[in-house]
């Protein structure tokens, strides 16, 4: 099954990806993680990517990323295709185009809030925007707290520093790998707003890999993957229709 | 338990061969160094030892002491001492000896065995017991010598051949009649022996119709103390004295210890530096492998073991590690040893031949550092084990660094600096020798501060650097940040390059101010182009100081000539020197009067004059061992130096009192300074005699600097060790810091640091551990340098201190190198780290 384009939504493409596929090793032993998925993610949109444990929902998100590699098929960034892109080029493209927010934050320890939240323009070599950056620290609510370690700071304000972190450049998409998995409720939903937030007041677009109903009640649309394929899609979702499709594909899984 | 810890061992390769590599070098570290010591002091010892198979009893001349103002003197061994001894009651028969030095020199003039190890004696008759022929017969006549079959072998002569050889002056050539074999210890260490006839080598050695001892044999039967009071009875007391057999080689051997004990404690020292840096690279590397398997020792009390099933199951993987790494330690040691003793003899620094000798104590000492002190090592990190919380097993993230206080660990380490840094300044203003052990103990005691102190120490001296690694952008940012992230750590890790660079530092700061302080005073005190000498310090005959003098080019000459006389009561070494020109050989400053050496007029230096309490224009009566007084008088004091000093008076005054004249050193002027043709010339003159050393002023500083400089190669050796050690060190630290901060590495490559950044991460990491290390260590060097400068400035009085600046600036450039190598596998593996495994969640 693919996608079908969602009418009164067309958008530009921030990333596009095309009858890809990721196969991993040969023949008997072949394992096909992803297959001839064809999806598409538009600007100012919240994505969430669902799908029960090995279909393909990480790897999904890697490949667009940027992170992995892929069999076959094509990925798109804006205008960049990434499957001919080197290392180097690819290294480039993430540092300027794709922001991250990881499920364990992965802030540097040695830096304070608001270093780890310039680093990826300190890899650049870029000065960051002030005044975007004092709206986006605005809005995670960390003005006070910039200075602190990591270590000083809790689960939940260190994520709102990964958030801040990917926001901070400007990237034309962010991928987010279950970015509330480490966080109790609470900051998990303040953590979401934030995200929701940022698409609909900044025009930013995010895609986030969740397992939580709840998480991707926050989306815009839900993608929901089994067996390396799309194999359905909600608009506008609710906790309540997630969790309601998540009930029939189990089923189906455990009748089929 | 056993089997876990086993499986330990053997599940982590990479891991382990890490750390057999780090045991085994601090093993091969310290036997490699005990085998060193052993072999060069039994070597020296066999090189001095002669066997005492043919001699039951040995008659020796007795010694006449000096008394009052009598020169002491030695009576003659006459031929009618040996015919009574032959004759006394038990004797079967009875050997002379004749011993003196004699050069040869090999086929191309060079001479064989470097000197001071070219001996020369009389073979006995038709057929002497001593020495067995292999090849030819007896010498007989001035024109023949036996040489030793090593000799002959090293320079290829056979018996027939025309050889050069020289006694104590003018060259012979003699043909080889015989080639004999030797238990002389001496000749087994690489030096020669060649013997006359008898009469031929009483001639040569200037002893005619004496001997240097009588060797008698007993009758089968005959006891050797019976033989020697038969002797006692039969011999006149008064002028000889007898010895068994038997307390010769006692003594010999007793005298052979003490010589050794100076050698033997230096080099022990070398080996306790050794044990300390192989103990803490081990200790610090089981620090280091069971932080990495925090969790894992974790998982393993959280299914129920006990603290002290953990604590042994981290000994017994110690254990086995220790046994393996301490037999391939030894193994390498043993390598190590031979090694070095043959980059020593390929230096041109003379270590005598002999066998490899491994003693049981160098095994214990080598398995017991690797068993033992592995072990040890991993008692203290193996009860750290035992005390993680089972929880840490669940928590994702790996056990983070101590954060427990560093004030206990600060205030010991100043304590222990602040000592050693006392005593040490305190052992400076001692007087040379007495300041020796005080100045030890506090460099023990200032290294021991620093080395507790290094943690601290690491952030001032890494944000010193900042301004530096600031023009690496992000990636020299983190690099310093992750230096001083784990202070421990970082210090341990540069401890192992400090430790090396302050020995060598030290040293070479003390060598390059003593070359000076030597450098100095030969230019300032002899202004003669060369000084003429024999290669075994022995003295030269007269007629060298004729043959010079009627060479090319030589515009004046003057012996240094040594006689014993009585002054006072007190036996004073004079020197007699040519007293119309001595003014222009030398350079040395006149303290009091006028410096003029003639007829009664002598000049002194200022330590002699303060003993005898004379100044210019006093007199004084010398009795020389002709017994005869001779009245002179006190021209000048002059400053006496480590060349030059005591008394000084006209050849012409002293020779009538010497029956002969034994010339210390000719000092040479020729007419247009000193050059290469100049030296040439004046080696012609003397017939290119191989046993003749001409030195320039440079050779002459160099041949009395030759004994640190060997020291010194010693210690670069032992460089090149401890400069291993630490790249292993630092590799071990950055592929566990690696290791640690994947998750970190991962993320960074997310969001755009690209591989080569990484790797300049790791790399700049390294370099500032690595500089780090350097910088302490070449401090402390410098320091020590000093310190011991000023003991040594006390005997010396141009000593000054010299810091090579160039070579410590090389010094911190093989810090760097050290850094750059030891981060070239972390870096690739930062690199190749893959991303998504790092970035995962779990």
């Amino acid at each position: 099954m693919t996608t079908t384009p969602v009418a009164g939504r067309t958008t530009a493409v921030a990333a596009r990806a095309t009858e890809l596929s990721k196969i991993y090793g040969q023949g008997e032993t072949q394992v096909v993680a992803l297959d001839r998925v064809s999806v598409e993610f538009r600007q100012a949109e919240f994505t969430a990517i669902m799908g029960p444990s090995g279909s393909g929902k990480s790897t999904l998100m890697h490949c667009v990323a940027g992170l992995d590699t892929f069999s076959s098929g094509s990925v798109r960034i804006g205008d960049t295709e990434l499957g001919s892109l080197k290392d180097k080029q690819l290294t480039k493209l993430r540092r300027d185009k794709i922001g991250f927010i990881f499920q364990a934050f992965n802030l540097l320890p040695t830096l304070t809030a608001l270093e780890n939240i310039t680093l990826p323009m300190d890899i650049a070599g870029r000065k960051p925007d002030q005044k975007w950056l004092d709206t986006v620290i605005e809005m995670v609510g960390l003005s006070g707290r910039l200075s602190h370690r990591p270590s000083q700071l809790s689960g939940g304000q260190q994520q709102r520093v990964a958030v801040a972190r990917a926001l901070a450049s400007r990237p034309d998409i962010i991928f987010g790998d279950e970015p509330t998995g480490n966080l109790d409720s609470r900051s998990g939903a303040e953590v979401l707003g934030f995200l929701r937030n940022s698409v609909r007041e900044l025009g930013q677009t995010v895609v986030m890999v969740t397992h939580d109903p709840v998480a991707a009640a926050y989306a815009d649309r839900v993608i929901f993957l089994a067996d390396g394929r799309i194999v359905d899609e909600v608009l506008d979702p609710t906790a309540d229709s997630v969790l309601d499709l998540m009930k029939q594909f189990d089923a189906k899984g455990r009748t089929s | 338990m056993f089997r876990t810890a086993l499986r330990n061992v053997l599940a982590h390769k990479a891991r382990l061969a890490m750390t057999v590599l780090a045991v085994m070098l601090g093993v091969a570290f310290v036997s490699g160094t005990l085998v060193f010591t052993n072999t060069i002091s039994e070597a020296y010892q066999n090189s001095s030892a002669k066997g005492f198979d043919q001699v039951d009893v040995a008659v020796t001349a007795r010694h006449q002491d000096s008394a009052g103002d009598k020169v002491g003197t030695t009576p003659d061994l006459t031929q009618a001492i040996l015919d009574t001894s032959a004759k006394a009651d038990g004797a079967a028969s009875a050997i002379g000896v004749v011993d003196g030095f004699t050069a040869i020199a090999d086929k191309n003039g060079k001479l064989i065995g470097g000197g001071f190890r070219s001996e020369g004696g009389n073979y006995w008759g038709g057929k002497d017991p001593r020495y067995p022929l292999t090849s030819g017969s007896a010498p007989r006549g001035a024109n023949q010598v036996a040489i030793d079959a090593d000799t002959a072998r090293r320079a290829g002569y056979k018996v027939g051949d025309t050889v050069r050889i020289s006694v104590d002056g003018p060259v012979l050539t003699p043909t080889i009649s015989a080639i004999f074999t030797t238990d002389d210890g001496n000749v087994a260490a690489g030096g020669s022996l060649a013997l006359f006839d008898t009469a031929t080598a009483q001639k040569l050695f200037g002893k005619a119709g004496t001997y240097d001892e009588i060797d008698v044999q007993a009758k089968a039967g005959t006891s050797q103390a019976a033989l020697k009071s038969a002797l006692d009875t039969a011999l006149p007391q008064k002028t000889v004295e007898t010895t068994t057999g038997k307390k010769l080689a006692d003594d010999q051997a007793e005298q052979i210890a003490s010589g050794m004990s100076g050698l033997k404690q230096g080099l022990l020292v070398f080996a306790g530096i050794a044990l300390f840096v192989g103990t803490f690279i081990i200790a610090n590397t089981f620090t280091m492998l069971v932080a990495q398997r925090t969790k894992e020792l974790a998982l393993l009390r959280a299914v129920g073991a006990s603290r002290r099933q953990v604590t042994r199951s981290v000994l017994i993987e110690a254990f086995v590690v220790g046994t393996v790494a301490g037999v391939t330690g030894l193994v390498a040691g043993i390598g190590i040893g031979a090694g070095l003793r043959a980059l020593m003899n390929g230096l041109g620094a003379t270590v005598p031949d002999g066998p490899l000798v491994i003693s049981p104590g160098t095994v214990v000492a080598a398995l017991a550092v690797g068993v033992l002190i592995t072990m040890l090592a991993a008692w203290l990190p193996g009860r750290r084990a035992a005390k993680i919380p089972p929880v840490a097993a669940m928590s994702s993230l790996h056990a983070k660094a101590t954060t427990k206080s560093l004030v206990l660990r600060n205030t010991i380490g100043a304590l222990f600096s602040a000592a050693g840094v006392a005593v040490v300044l305190a052992a400076t203003t001692m007087d040379g020798s007495d300041g020796q052990a005080p100045m030890g103990l506090g460099a023990v005691l200032l290294i021991i501060g620093v080395f507790i102190l290094t943690p601290l120490l690491s952030r001032p001296l890494i944000a010193a650097a900042s301004p530096l690694l600031r023009g690496f952008g992000v990636a020299g940012k983190l690099a310093r940040q992750n230096s001083v992230r784990n202070p421990r750590r970082t210090a341990a890790t540069a401890s192992a390059l400090m430790i090396g660079l302050t020995l060598i530092t030290g040293m070479t700061v003390m060598a390059g101010s003593l070359q000076q302080a030597i450098d100095k005073m030969a230019a300032s005190a002899i202004s003669a182009d060369y000084m003429v000498s024999m290669a075994n310090g022995n003295a030269l005959s007269a007629d060298v100081d004729k043959k010079l003098a009627a060479a090319d080019g030589v515009t004046a000459t003057s012996p240094l000539r040594n006689a014993a006389s009585r002054i006072d009561g007190k036996t004073e070494f004079v020197t007699g020197v040519n007293g119309s020109v001595i003014g222009e050989m030398t350079d040395l400053a006149v303290k009091d009067g006028r410096f003029e050496v003639g007829g009664t007029n002598v000049v002194v230096d200022d330590d002699t004059a303060t003993s005898h309490h004379w100044s210019a224009g006093s007199h004084f009566t010398a009795y020389f061992e002709d017994g005869k007084a001779q009245p002179l008088t006190v021209a000048a004091v002059y400053e006496g130096n480590a060349l030059i000093r005591g008394i000084m008076l006209d050849d012409a005054t002293l020779s009538p009192h010497q029956k002969k004249p034994a010339d210390m050193q000719v000092l040479v002027k020729t007419a247009h300074g000193a050059s290469s043709a100049a030296k040439d010339g004046l080696e012609k003159a003397l017939g290119s005699n191989p046993a003749i050393k001409v030195q320039d002023k440079k050779d002459l500083s160099n041949s009395i600097a030759q004994v640190f400089t060997l020291i010194l190669n010693m210690v670069y050796g032992l460089l090149a060790m401890a400069v291993i050690v630490a790249v292993l060190g630092v590799i071990n630290t950055l592929a566990m810091s690696v290791f640690e901060r994947s998750q970190e590495i991962g993320m960074l490559r997310a969001i755009g640091l690209d591989r080569k950044a990484v790797k300049r991460m790791v790399r700049l990491e390294s370099l500032v551990i690595s500089l780090f290390g350097g910088v302490l260590g070449i401090g402390l060097g410098v320091f020590f340098g000093w310190a011991a400068g000023q003991l040594l400035g006390t005997k010396m009085s141009t000593y000054e201190l010299v810091v090579p600046w160039a070579r410590m600036g090389l010094f911190l450039l093989l810090a760097a190198v050290v850094g750059v190598l030891a981060a070239l596998w972390p870096a690739r593996r930062a690199a190749r780290l893959n991303m998504l495994a790092a970035i995962k969640s779990e």
